[in-house]
């Protein structure tokens, strides 16, 4: 049973309509960016679900996987990816960075205990001229905050943990 | 300051919008070509325009299309948003607040060339303009300006958008091409080039966005008039890109030509807290990194001027560092980046970045021995000319351009073991 295309049956078709028919290959990228908007990572049975959509070996698959920074195979639910390459850091970006980790009580690349938040350092995101900036990678989307003080960032935490406890009280 | 070409319509409430686009003469260049031009006609106003790559190459736009042979079909269109360079945030800029006059300068290059798909990749951290870009086609195909039969011809369009998932090396034009046919975004070797070997081994355009977003003003106002902007050799204007220590950083459109100074100090605010200027990196982190003296402040920033400095002009992405800036942490920053990014498909690359970025650790952690400079420069000097792609180069230029004018800033860490802050002393 493959539950990516019994989930996702439209956006499967609608991705796979965009590529000449003897080129699926081309939605694997696609294809795993609409996986990773269930639960913030690829899960094996992704994996397996998009072979066998597109008729590639899994392994194919989990190389993509590899090569590219936006999946995750696991972590939090949200990402906090904070730039700190040379123009960020020229505008503070690091102290940014060990101040908010500090804030939270974790390391770079570590996850909040609750699981939900995990903080990670990343190369330029176009944001250079609006730093201290990060983007958050969850729910299936990608949303860049810029000119950035701790207390915004750790504002924005809240709020993630806020909508977080409220959507686990819903049945 | 001469008027706004690129970014003309920045003022403009809800420029974003179809129906203001086109009461801003809006998809009138697309009609005027598909209707009145011939494919040809409408590269030779391009070629004739001077209109140079704007991703960082500056190869001439119309004469790149016009390689592609009409004797292998489908062609295909890439536009190149994949902006990746740390230091440059023009395309963002172009593709969300001004989304349909780089979508009109895609379709135009597709008439051109005559390719009935175009391709949009974006860096996967675009996630949102994506999106937008997608509605906007969805209204193009509605209001029939794009699509089937595209005002009554037998010339039809179709453009997608396809995202990519955090790899700087996709950014390189045949790295970009494996990538979107879902491959790892591995640079090929060439030749054969895209333009008679791209995509899906088919002829294929790829043009950056703000290379596009030229078109539209090209073909409504002519070549003539394009050419007026800028130099002679380098004409139009440029996005340039202002980052680093500078007190007002942003994007500034400016005629080709404009010197450094202008662009620092009269636009740009010069720097901030009374501080002096030390060095400009005028292409982000592949920058060779320009001490900034009278004689660089009086550069025009152009194709032609900024090589004669030893530099590249490249995406126009100016960083700029002040004083209290050690140099040897910039490598420590620039390095760090290629060595993430190499895509480890060429040796020199994917283990000289690794070795840099461990001596330039070594060096910023107070743990270096004196000769651990030299090793610096020879370990870059062993990765130059030997890769395929310029990821390779890119990584060295600040190194080898730095590491002679600003040997003080490396020696005086030697003996220092704390590290109060990445960048500054």
């Amino acid at each position: 049973m493959n539950q990516l295309l019994s989930q996702f049956s439209d956006e499967v078709r609608a991705t796979l309509a965009k590529y000449p028919t003897d080129q699926k290959r081309s939605a694997v990228m696609p294809l795993l960016h609409l996986a990773q908007s269930r639960n913030g990572y690829i899960t094996k049975q992704s994996l397996a679900d998009i072979a066998e959509i597109l008729n590639i070996s899994v392994t194919d698959v989990t190389s993509i996987v590899g090569f590219y920074t936006l999946y995750h195979e696991e972590g939090g639910r949200y990402h906090i990816q904070v730039c700190t390459d040379l123009p960020c850091a020229l505008r503070g970006a690091d102290d940014f960075l060990a101040k908010l980790c500090e804030n939270l009580g974790i390391k770079v690349g570590e996850t909040t205990p609750d699981g939900l938040v995990t903080i990670e350092e990343v190369t330029c995101l176009a944001g250079c001229h609006r730093a201290p900036m990060f983007q958050l990678q969850g729910d299936g989307e990608i949303t860049y905050h810029e000119n950035q003080t701790i207390e915004s960032a750790l504002k924005l935490v809240d709020g993630l943990k806020q909508s977080a406890a409220a959507k686990e009280e819903k049945p | 300051m001469s008027e706004y070409v690129l970014l003309r319509h920045r003022d403009v409430p809800h420029i974003d919008q179809l129906e203001v686009y086109r009461q801003h003469d809006g998809f009138e260049a697309f009609r005027k070509a598909v209707t009145t031009m011939q494919p040809a006609d409408v590269t030779n106003e391009v070629k004739a325009s001077g209109l140079r790559g704007r991703g960082g190459a500056g190869f001439p736009t119309g004469v790149k299309w016009s390689f592609l042979p009409d004797n292998l079909w489908p062609h295909y269109v890439v536009a190149n948003a994949d902006e990746s360079e740390p230091g440059t945030f023009k395309d963002r800029e172009i593709m969300e607040s001004d989304p349909f006059q780089f979508l009109e300068g895609l379709m135009i290059a597709s008439y051109a060339v005559q390719a009935n798909a175009a391709y949009i990749y974006l860096r996967g951290e675009f996630w949102q303009i994506a999106a937008g870009l997608d509605r906007r086609i969805a209204e193009l195909e509605q209001a029939g300006l794009l699509g089937e039969n595209l005002f009554g011809t037998s010339y039809s369009l179709h453009v997608y958008t396809h995202l990519g998932a955090g790899a700087y090396i996709c950014g390189e034009e045949s790295a970009l091409l494996e990538s979107l046919e879902g491959k790892l975004g591995q640079p090929r070797l060439r030749p054969p080039f895209p333009a008679v070997n791209g995509l899906y081994g088919k002829p294929t355009v790829i043009n950056n966005v703000e290379t596009l977003t030229n078109l539209p003003p090209i073909l409504h106002k002519g070549a003539a008039w394009y050419k007026t902007i800028g130099t002679e050799k380098s004409p139009g204007v440029k996005i340039f890109c202002l980052s680093g220590n500078v007190n007002n950083p942003g994007n500034y459109e400016l005629p080709l030509g404009t010197t450094f100074r202008h662009l620092i100090y009269d636009l740009g605010g010069g720097i901030p807290d009374g501080k002096q200027i030390k060095a400009i990196m005028p292409a982000g982190a592949s920058s060779f990194v320009i001490p900034a003296d009278d004689k660089a402040l009086d550069t025009p920033m152009d194709y032609e001027s900024v090589p004669a400095l030893g530099a590249q002009l490249g995406s126009a992405s100016v960083i700029i560092l002040d004083e209290s800036v050690n140099m040897a942490r910039v490598l420590s920053k620039t390095v760090h980046f290629f060595k993430h990014e190499s895509c480890g498909k060429c040796t020199p690359c994917r283990e000289g970045t690794y070795w840099m970025d461990h001596i330039t650790q070594r060096i910023i952690g107070g743990k270096a021995r004196p000769e651990d400079i030299d090793l610096l420069e020879a370990v870059a000097k062993q990765i130059q000319g030997k890769c395929l792609c310029p990821l390779g180069e890119f990584s060295i230029s600040a190194v080898l351009s730095s590491v002679k004018p600003f040997r003080q800033d490396f020696e005086e860490l030697l003996a220092h073991e704390s590290v109060e802050n990445a960048v500054t002393r």
